[in-house]
């Protein structure tokens, strides 16, 4: 393996569990171990797994209901400003500001915009779409999106080091620990 | 077993054996009850399933079915392209039937689209497990039908190149759309309509993509799957917001796909024609559009499970519980013809009892009785378990359903247009043969997209697959 001075020669050390039972006991034991830079993969979402990661609550519905009333207030201003100030119609001399025959567009919006901020807020928070990423160098990781599961500790965590670490991996019984270059 | 058969498909399957240990849930109560045949494990159906994309051979019934649906789409084209140079005069619609095929047509298609809509996100609100297998191709089937449904209002404009009209954007006219039209919200509702949908089906998609990425061997597909996969690597705390952005989605898309039938009732019973003034037709055009849908997701699921041997995915379970959705959702629209006939009757208006009547023995009346045996009488059928679990059967009543909601909503369009106030008005409404080659030329549409989706696409969800592997106690050892 090639060092380069300039960036550390490890992104960080990844151990392959066979099962989510296995993976969700190692991630809780890192963490108790007091290691905080590392994250799990797996093929499928386990659940407790995040939270076992040290994981808090996501932001995302916050931001859905923020796009919601956005879309909201929104599509009536636009219906409002439109049909009672820019362009006003005499229809049989009803209201300018026909609230009821607003409420579809209005309703359809709010809807849009909040799924809009769902799908566009969850690639953000999650930093995709993401051309490279480490954790791709390692071959078996190629499993991670069929039937194995994984945890990497990152080398830019605090308590990283990359012999008691890894010792530490394999005391988990995982089933094989990987380097995993930057 | 079936481990074995999906060994065999492992390439790199290292020569563990699997085992397949019952887990608790997977005991049937009574045959055909499991969501999923016993035995599969995370690799088994990861493989199965991918393993239909990324075969390099194509079917041959795959060329031949594509083949036939790719020569529809050709006869689409001529006939918009004969459209555009000779305008809508070509197709059988004047006044007093102005609406004609391509508002029947319209209604029919996004219909169909709503059962994709409802199975994955209201039954995944409602925890309903055996949705997972038949979830990702019902949703790629209310993409296709929106996309057929939004061809005919465009084509119906008229002038099909200032479709962007309808749209509010400032312009140099000075004018902007009328909000209190229905036609404005039908815009509104069916373009959120189908980006939501697209968005809850990519977004369905992503895992399934990084899986076919690392899979693929072709460099590519890889390439492909890779880019549209956007990088995921099934990190823990990125599957915790997609769970939630996958919820919070499912329920954004319930009401939605509750108002945008709604508001296309809305395009009639705002309307003060006989036989569409009515307060019944948002939940009855609801039901009818929940009932048409299952019934297509039948008539796809059933040769698609046969075709490529996803017997084990797509049960006898789904099929019978899709019956009863069918069963169930028949006979609310049933109520909705018989509250149709009492209020034309209790409503002592003679417009609409002379609507009824011209329903029921005018010119257009076998249409109208063909509809009540599609709909009515023929489902009744689905009471009997022995009907319910033979799979022909449930494919022909699903086949005569879909002919039955096109039928009703003919006898809705047509009925209701061509006798309404002044009898110096009437006409008889006859589609031309370019309203029957738009119409099967979007079926040759729909089909196409269908193929090309189950060849290049995992048309059952893989991660959720595995999810369920796991949930019902799945083998723990895993063999692959």
């Amino acid at each position: 393996m090639a060092i380069t001075r300039a960036r550390p020669s490890l992104y960080g050390l990844m151990a392959e569990f066979e099962s989510p039972a296995e993976l969700l006991g190692a991630a809780e034991r890192a963490y108790e171990e007091g290691y905080r830079r590392m994250d799990a993969y797996t093929p499928f979402p386990v659940h407790g797994l995040a939270e076992a990661l040290g994981f808090r609550r996501t932001r995302l519905p916050l931001l859905v209901l923020c796009g919601g009333i956005a879309g909201c207030i929104g599509g009536y201003v636009l219906q409002y400003w439109i049909a009672a100030i820019d362009y006003p119609l005499n229809i049989g001399g009803r209201p300018l500001n026909s609230w009821p025959a607003f409420i579809p567009v209005t309703f359809e919006l709010t809807i849009l915009v909040a799924a809009l901020a769902a799908v566009l807020g969850m690639l953000a928070l999650n930093g995709l779409p993401m051309p490279y990423h480490p954790v791709f160098n390692v071959p078996a990781f190629e499993l991670a999106s069929r039937n194995r599961f994984f945890l990497c500790i990152e080398s830019s965590d605090a308590k990283f080091e990359p012999d008691e670490t890894r010792h530490f991996l394999q005391s988990l019984k995982a089933q094989a620990v990987f380097d995993v270059e930057p | 077993m079936d481990a074995h058969e999906s060994d065999e498909r492992t390439a790199e399957a290292t020569s563990r054996a699997p085992t397949s240990s019952p887990g608790p849930l997977e005991a049937e109560p009574y045959p055909g009850s499991a969501v999923l045949a016993p035995g599969h494990t995370y690799a088994s159906v990861t493989d199965k399933i991918s393993t239909i994309v990324l075969t390099r051979k194509t079917p041959r019934g795959w060329l031949l079915g594509f083949g036939v649906a790719f020569a529809l789409v050709m006869l689409l084209l001529y006939a918009i392209s004969y459209l555009l140079i000779a305008g809508i005069g070509i197709w059988g619609v004047n006044i007093p039937v102005a609406w004609g095929f391509a508002i029947i047509n319209f209604v029919w298609w996004i219909g169909i689209g709503h059962a994709g809509t409802l199975i994955s996100a209201i039954l995944l609100l409602l925890h309903q497990e055996w949705r997972t297998s038949i979830n990702r191709f019902a949703e790629a089937m209310t993409l296709f039908a929106v996309a057929c449904a939004g061809l005919f209002p465009l084509l119906h404009l008229g002038r099909p190149w200032f479709a962007y009209w309808l749209f509010p954007y400032p312009n140099t006219m000075g004018v902007w759309p009328q909000f209190r039209s229905p036609l404005v919200w039908d815009v509104f509702a069916v373009s959120t309509y189908a980006l939501v949908s697209f968005m809850f089906w990519y977004i369905g998609l992503v895992p399934d993509l990084a899986t076919l990425r690392d899979r693929a061997r072709h460099p590519l597909a890889r390439m492909a799957y890779g880019m549209l996969a956007m990088g995921w690597r099934g990190s823990a705390m990125h599957w915790k917001r997609y769970e939630m952005a996958y919820w919070l989605l499912a329920g954004l898309a319930t009401p939605l796909v509750i108002s945008v039938h709604t508001v296309v009732s809305f395009d009639f019973a705002i309307a003060i024609v006989p036989g569409w003034h009515s307060t019944i037709f948002p939940p009855y055009f609801v039901a009818g559009a929940i009932y048409s849908g299952f019934a297509m997701v039948m008539t796809l699921a059933i040769p698609i499970r046969r075709f490529y041997g996803l017997e084990d995915f797509i049960t006898m379970r789904h099929l019978q519980a899709m019956a009863k959705v069918l069963l169930a959702t028949g006979l609310m629209v049933a109520y909705g013809y018989l509250m149709e006939g009492f209020m034309a009757w209790y409503s002592g208006n003679r417009y609409e009892s002379g609507m009824m009547a011209n329903r029921l023995f005018g010119p257009y009346a076998p249409l109208f009785w063909s509809l009540l045996l599609c709909n009515v009488v023929v489902p009744q059928l689905l009471w009997l378990q022995r009907i319910r679990s033979n799979v022909l059967a449930l494919f022909i009543i699903a086949i005569v359903v879909n002919l039955g909601m096109w039928l009703e909503r003919f006898v809705i369009v047509v009925t209701s247009l061509h006798r309404d106030f002044l009898p110096s008005a009437w006409a008889l409404y006859v589609p031309t043969v370019w309203d029957w080659a738009t119409f099967v030329g979007t079926l040759g549409l729909f089909f196409a997209l269908l193929f090309l989706f189950v060849r290049v696409l995992p048309m059952i969800s893989i991660f959720e697959m595995r999810e369920l592997v796991s949930e019902i106690g799945g083998p723990a050892e895993d063999g692959g």
